[in-house]
């Protein structure tokens, strides 16, 4: 006996003990269910997380466009470029932009800002002419928005003047290549022929055909936008908080913020749905478990009702007798829940060893996080335990009279 | 003078609900002084049990006034029954209940541990030296169940000596055992009065062990019939000559 263990750590660990095969197999059951659990909790949110990557690698979180501007897009997917493309009129630029750049800078809650000046307009080489989006950037700060130095499929990243980027659709569309010139013409007439240094694949078929990058000098002649910037994209440290940072942006500076989650919600009411759904088979998962843990510790109080009985004549309270009981199911689930998460982390090793790309990478990286095993050895614990509250009950309120002569 | 071990008054039980009730001990009245070794013998069904379970407080009784070492039970809530029991009463039953999961030694330290809520080193130094008495100091690591049916009887002894209890309390602590081991078991009870003061209230069918203990209460139909002391018993020398002898 440990001296430092109560007698109902004791008591309750030796019945567990002395019912091995029981012990065992509920304890398997457990593990199976903490399992499920887990793995599917880590394919979810590894899956998301790639979805939600994939689908903001070529958008801002949060865009920020003048306030009276009439056509407020409502597109999903492909952000900036739809928006520009829609207005008729003439573009407007941010007022005193600057200010707000420097101010946004200092809010904790954004990690990059970017002021951009784009638009509608026509790329041209030879005969071929394209409908496209021109956007002015400024490449350093741009890219901590949408990383578009890493997804170069050639050339470099460079938009001094007389220099621009295209996505790899467009340059198939125009037969371009790195070191080719073409012409852009903005709405206004504005035209200025430029040599391409590189092209980009942003994973998106719609942006890689119409996205054209300039410095943003560039951007805001061709578009007449002298010294303004028609929009200012965000990036935060943390994607869900967009909504309501956007808000607060709204609020504050009475432009539009557009968040990503408000351009893409049929996008995040799926993910939502899936989490729900996800979330009601965890829940049933579990109920199930629990009724396992319960059932299980039902047969052993009537197993071992003379023992209860002998405990109880000896001195052993109510209390007591129903803390051994509460125990062992705590320990079951606790257990349980240690074999389930590293059966979870074979299946995931499994998975991801299965599942991969044509080109043999990853299909995406999951991985159980340390996080997820305390939470799932804590939730199994006090799912152990609750299942365990009408046994106890039952334990307790034993006559011993009945259990001893039994 | 002290107080007694045990004291009754009109002590009644009735068993099932009210239109089919009927009373199985119709107004016990006893007095157990401190260091009485007495015999509850009886046809079977007289309630003999029925009564060491109230006097253990494992059960409460329907009317009447129990006094066990001074300690009013009536107004007792079950926590407070059970700390009584825990500490003045030891229990020996004819199965010899220990807990097959524990060792000897560990079922002897048991009520000590369920007092107390942790185990020391105290506690199964008395364990060991209670084990020594009833001659199973080698024995102590052992798993009760794979000791013999004397064995265990003997543990089950040492475990109600434990707390150092005023009383013990066996319904039929021989009716399992071989006569051999019988005589061993009760010439180790009448040793443990003997020596400590403890006093005991054994439930038997043996006339032969009845016959060795200072007195004998007979019950029949749940009421006392008679109530005597054993001059033959009583009147011996104490230690020597409690298995061998016969009156
Ligand atoms: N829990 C109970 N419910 C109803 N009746 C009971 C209960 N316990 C005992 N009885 C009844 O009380 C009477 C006395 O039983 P008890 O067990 O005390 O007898 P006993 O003297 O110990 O008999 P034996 O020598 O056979 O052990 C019996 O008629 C029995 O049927
Ligand atoms: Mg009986």
């Amino acid at each position: 006996m440990k001296s430092w263990m109560p007698f109902e750590w004791i008591a309750a660990l030796r019945f567990l003990q002395e019912g091995r095969m029981q012990s065992l197999l509920i304890i398997v059951g457990v593990g199976v269910g903490v399992a499920v659990i887990v793995f599917m909790s880590a394919l979810l949110s590894g899956l998301q997380a790639n979805l939600v990557r994939r689908t903001l690698s070529s958008q801002a979180h949060i865009v920020l466009l003048p306030a009276e501007e009439v056509a407020r897009p409502q597109v999903a997917g492909e952000g900036a470029l739809n928006r520009v493309q829609k207005q008729a009129q003439r573009l407007r630029s941010i007022d005193q932009w600057q200010q707000l750049r420097a101010r946004l800078e200092g809010w904790p809650e954004i990690a990059a800002v970017s002021p951009v000046a784009s638009g509608p307009a026509f790329a041209v080489r030879g005969d071929a002419s394209k409908a496209v989006t021109l956007l002015g950037i400024d490449p350093g700060r741009y890219n901590r928005v949408v990383d578009l130095a890493g997804r170069l499929a050639a050339g470099e990243l460079r938009v001094g003047a007389g220099e621009t980027v295209i996505g790899i659709e467009l340059a198939k569309d125009l037969g371009a290549e790195v070191g080719d010139k073409l012409r852009l013409t903005g709405a206004e007439g504005q035209a200025e022929t430029l040599t391409v240094t590189g092209l980009f694949d942003l994973g998106n078929k719609g942006v890689n055909a119409r996205n054209v990058y300039v410095g943003l000098r560039t951007g805001q002649t061709l578009l007449d936008l002298v010294g303004g910037v028609s929009n200012i994209d965000l990036a935060l440290h943390d994607l869900d908080e967009a909504e309501d940072v956007a808000q607060r942006i709204a609020a504050e500076s009475g432009l539009i913020a557009d968040s990503w989650i408000r351009t893409n919600a049929q996008f995040v009411t799926a993910l939502t749905s899936q989490r729900v759904s996800s979330d009601v088979i965890r829940f049933f998962i579990a109920l199930s478990v629990s009724f396992g843990i319960a059932s299980v510790l039902v047969v052993s109080v009537v197993q071992r009702s003379k023992e209860i009985g002998i405990l109880r004549a000896m001195g052993a309270t109510q209390a007591q007798m129903r803390r051994i009981f509460l125990l062992q199911g705590g320990i079951v689930g606790f257990l349980g829940s240690l074999l389930g998460s590293a059966l979870a982390w074979s299946f995931l090793m499994l998975w991801r060893m299965l599942a991969r790309n044509p080109d043999g990478t990853p299909l995406f990286d999951i991985g159980v996080e340390p996080a997820l095993v305390a939470i799932a050895a804590g939730g199994a614990s006090v799912v152990g335990i609750l299942a365990a509250l009408l046994p106890a009950r039952r334990a307790a309120g034993l006559d011993p009279v009945v259990a001893i002569r039994g | 003078m002290a107080d007694p071990v045990l004291h009754l008054e009109g002590l009644r039980k009735r068993y099932g609900s009210a239109d089919t009730e009927y009373e199985v001990l119709h107004g016990i009245d006893l007095r157990l002084e401190r260091g009485e070794f007495a015999a509850l013998i009886g046809p079977s069904g007289s309630g003999k049990s029925t009564l060491l379970n109230l006097i253990g407080l494992l059960d409460r009784p329907s009317a009447g006034r129990l006094v066990i070492d001074g300690a009013e039970t009536a107004t007792l809530d079950d926590t407070a029954l059970t700390r009584l029991r825990g500490e003045r009463i030891g229990f020996v039953f004819q199965h010899h209940h220990l807990i097959p999961a524990f060792t000897a030694e560990e079922n002897v330290a048991m009520p000590l541990l369920i007092a107390r809520g942790r185990p020391d080193a105290a506690m199964f130094e008395r364990a060991g030296e209670l084990l020594g008495r009833v001659g199973l100091a080698d024995r102590r690591r052992q798993l009760a169940n794979r000791l013999s049916g004397g064995q265990q009887q003997r543990v089950a002894i040492a475990r109600a000596l434990a707390m150092s209890p005023a009383l013990v309390l066996a319904d039929e602590p021989t009716g399992n055992l071989d006569t051999h081991s019988a005589d061993e078991v009760f010439a180790l009870l009448r040793e443990v009065n003997r020596q400590l003061g403890t006093s005991f209230l054994i439930v038997t069918h043996d006339p032969r062990l009845a016959h060795r203990c200072d007195r004998i209460i007979e019950l029949v139909d749940g009421r006392i019939v008679s109530d005597r002391a054993n001059e033959v018993a009583a009147g011996r020398s104490p230690v020597q000559g409690s298995a061998e002898e016969t009156e």
